[in-house]
């Protein structure tokens, strides 16, 4: 007997988020990989242009841009702070709250605040903190970079990346929260018999109990990041200085909406997708067989 | 959570071209031009040209009840051309929008979401009679008419006396006519103290951004040229490289600021200067005690050089089928009573012939907007080319890596930005 007949009410249930996967997200991305083989453009209904088959040209177009180039690069280094910055804060900051230390309420909301407030806001205190005349340079003093962070080619997008760990570190914070419910508290026991110091237990009973959690956390970050826009856009002035910190969908951004060229705004997105997907999937392989 | 993942921004790329599924019918061109009934108009979202569009709607339905227009603000979005964009591609784009920006027309025109207005009997000549000559600037290259050149905000050069004074600097003639007397003058401000910049126009790398640094002192040092003529760059020239030249030297001498500025900096006195239209004049009425001049030149400023329109244009869009009422409508919210309106409620000077003269008595009962009024008469657009918006982001990203960063030599990125732009408009 089929799956669907043994569980009519479960179809029925899952039916309506089935047909908005399908229709927000399956569609669209068919659309979008087809509208990246072909020259497109967005027009009034019932005006017909004609929209030919072109091959890979919209690939060799942004491949052959240096400007979407430094943006895929730009996105890696993003990630390659980001990341691993999140996944080890939020799970050292998730075991330090799962604790009885005091305020400890008052330390969960603290993190989870700058995640739920809104881009635009929080942005503009890190304006105020990051600018030449800023809280961060006035405590560094002769220290301080120069350029300043934001406006400095080789600190603009590890401004950003540390931003974003920071901005999002509440939602991942609370995903390890979850996660350190179900380590069994017999297991920190018995290290403790068997003498473990608090970072030997935190080694070997916290980190693989929540092994499922940090995969998920570096999937999301991962993601997440290579979708970097808001950031860019409010905090560098568009991705500057001189396209350093430029993401790709920023530029899917200003050539699809802005400049009204759909089908390489397209091609910058599949490739987007497709490395996603690679690094997504290496480091799922890294894991299993870590594991 | 929302992951926000690649496969999101694709999705919201394309659900623009899935929107256009639905909505929309085709009307043939010649009865939509006659149509009347009800239509829908939109406005920008700034508050004095709200009063007035709700006043110019309220007297039309007043006289046409079979007619009636209802306004409303430009729906929020990145920015408001994009929210056209999107409106016009799902059919359900507005009868008018009082806030097209003249760089978006051919982009709007190449969709298939404009009515030329040369489709109505008497559209051509309603523009060339209301604007006079400074109409044909925006004129499409097929020699029609997308958009009725409405009101521009000619750019001029603010001061604040305070700052000046407090500098040292003459308030009522302050040394601001050439590059020279410019640079000096910013230097005696940031050197006394007086402002932390001369001058902070955004350096953001968003495509319009020249329009309030560099395009308006071009506008003034070449003699009126738009960026693009013939199909061919302008600035790749002594008058463009002398504009960069100077501005490369603000920014190296840090009189003018590289980072995004979080509020005003004219308003807050962290810039002693700044390059506005006559919309400021209310903006900074209790805030600053101001100046105002025209753009610096290398020989020297003159009462009748040019600067740039800034000019927002009003549009028929094809989603709409009650065009007659459509092009009557926008007749009468531009008819001299209705341009009188618009002067005195958002100090914004209408795209007329002989402004000055129209309104004679109003300009005598505010003649800080007098300056504002005769510039109108020299205003530059930007070119009306295929390919607009991707040539203006074309020349910023040159003018930001060499001018504000001088990561390059700004004659160097200038031409290969002419070079670029040449194969864009082509």
């Amino acid at each position: 007997m089929s799956a669907h007949r043994r569980q009519p009410i479960g179809m029925l249930l899952s039916a309506p988020y089935a047909v908005f996967i399908a229709a927000v997200f399956a569609y669209p991305l068919g659309l979008a990989v087809w509208i990246s083989f072909h020259k497109y453009i967005f027009t009034a209904p019932g005006v017909d242009v004609p929209r030919p088959f072109v091959g890979i040209d919209n690939y060799t177009t942004v491949l052959s841009d240096p400007a979407v180039r430094r943006s895929f690069l730009n996105i890696l280094v993003f990630l390659v702070i980001n990341v691993p910055l999140t996944v080890g804060l939020a799970l050292l900051l998730a075991t330090a709250l799962n604790a009885a230390v005091p305020f400890r309420t008052f330390f969960r909301v603290s993190f989870y605040v700058p995640y739920v407030t809104a881009s635009v806001a929080v942005v503009g205190v890190w304006l105020f903190l990051f600018s030449s005349d800023g809280l961060v340079n006035q405590v560094l003093g002769s220290a301080a970079p120069n350029p300043s962070w934001l406006i400095n080619e080789h600190w603009a997008m590890p401004s950003i990346a540390i931003y974003v760990t920071w901005k999002q570190l509440g939602f991942f914070i609370l995903l390890y929260l979850a996660a350190l419910q179900n380590v069994p508290k017999e297991l920190y026991e018995s290290a403790a018999v068997d003498g473990a110091t608090k970072w030997r237990s935190f080694r070997s009973v916290t980190v693989p109990g929540v092994r499922p959690a940090t995969t998920l956390v570096t999937l999301l970050a991962i993601i997440t990041g290579a979708n970097l826009f808001t950031e860019p856009y409010l905090l560098t002035n568009g991705g500057g200085p001189s396209g350093k910190s430029a993401s790709p969908v920023l530029l899917m951004y200003q050539r699809g909406i802005e400049q009204g060229h759909p089908d390489t705004a397209a091609a910058i997105g599949v490739l987007l997708v497709i490395g996603v997907l690679i690094i997504a999937g290496g480091q799922r392989l890294l894991e299993r067989r870590q594991a | 959570m929302k992951p926000r993942i690649p496969l999101a921004a694709l999705a919201a790329l394309t659900l623009v071209a899935v929107a256009a599924c639905g909505g929309g019918s085709k009307t043939s061109a010649a009865d939509a031009a006659q149509a009347h009934g009800p239509i829908n108009v939109w406005l920008s979202n700034n508050a004095q040209e709200v009063a007035w569009g709700k006043q110019a709607v309220t007297a039309w339905n007043t006289a046409h009840p079979d007619q009636k227009v209802t306004a409303q603000e430009i729906p929020a979005g990145q920015t408001s051309e994009a929210v056209i964009a999107a409106s016009i591609t799902a059919g359900n784009a507005p009868c008018l929008i009082y806030n097209t920006s003249p760089a978006a027309v051919p982009n709007f025109q190449a969709q298939g979401g404009l009515v030329p207005l040369d489709d109505f009997a008497d559209g051509a000549s309603y523009v060339t009679a209301r604007s006079g000559e400074a109409g044909a600037q925006y004129k499409s290259p097929d020699g029609k008419f997308y958009q009725l050149p409405w009101k521009a905000n000619p750019v001029m050069l603010f001061y604040n006396k305070k700052i000046f004074a407090k500098a040292g600097i003459s308030t009522t003639a302050p040394p601001l006519s050439t590059y020279t007397e410019f640079l000096a003058t910013a230097q005696k401000v940031v050197s006394s103290g007086a402002a932390k910049y001369a001058i902070l126009p955004s350096p953001s790398s968003q495509f319009f951004q020249s329009w309030f640094d560099f395009y308006p002192m071009y506008a003034a040092e070449s003699g009126g040229q738009q960026l693009v003529v013939d199909k061919k760059a302008t600035f790749d020239s002594p008058a463009g490289k002398a504009v960069a030249g100077f501005w490369q030297q603000l920014y190296a001498q840090n009189l003018a600021g590289k980072e995004a500025y979080n509020g005003d900096s004219f308003a807050d006195g962290t810039a002693a200067m700044a390059s506005v239209g006559p919309w400021a004049v209310a903006v900074y009425k209790d805030k600053v005690d101001w100046g105002v001049v025209s753009l610096p030149t290398q020989a020297g400023s003159a009462e009748d050089q040019s600067t740039f329109s800034d000019a927002k244009n009003v549009a028929v869009y094809t989603a709409c089928t009650n065009r007659g009422t459509a092009w009557d409508f926008l007749k009468f919210s531009t008819s001299k009573e209705q341009d009188g309106k618009l002067l005195e409620m958002t100090g914004q000077m209408p795209l007329r012939q002989n402004l000055t003269q129209e309104y004679a008595a109003y300009f005598t009962a505010n003649p800080k907007y007098k300056t504002f009024a005769a510039k109108s008469a020299h205003v530059v657009e930007v070119p009306n080319v295929p390919a607009s918006v991707e040539m203006w982001q074309a020349f910023r990203d040159a003018w930001s890596n060499s001018v504000i960063f001088g990561k390059e030599d700004p004659n160097q990125a200038l031409s290969q930005a002419a070079t670029k732009i040449n194969d864009l408009v082509k």
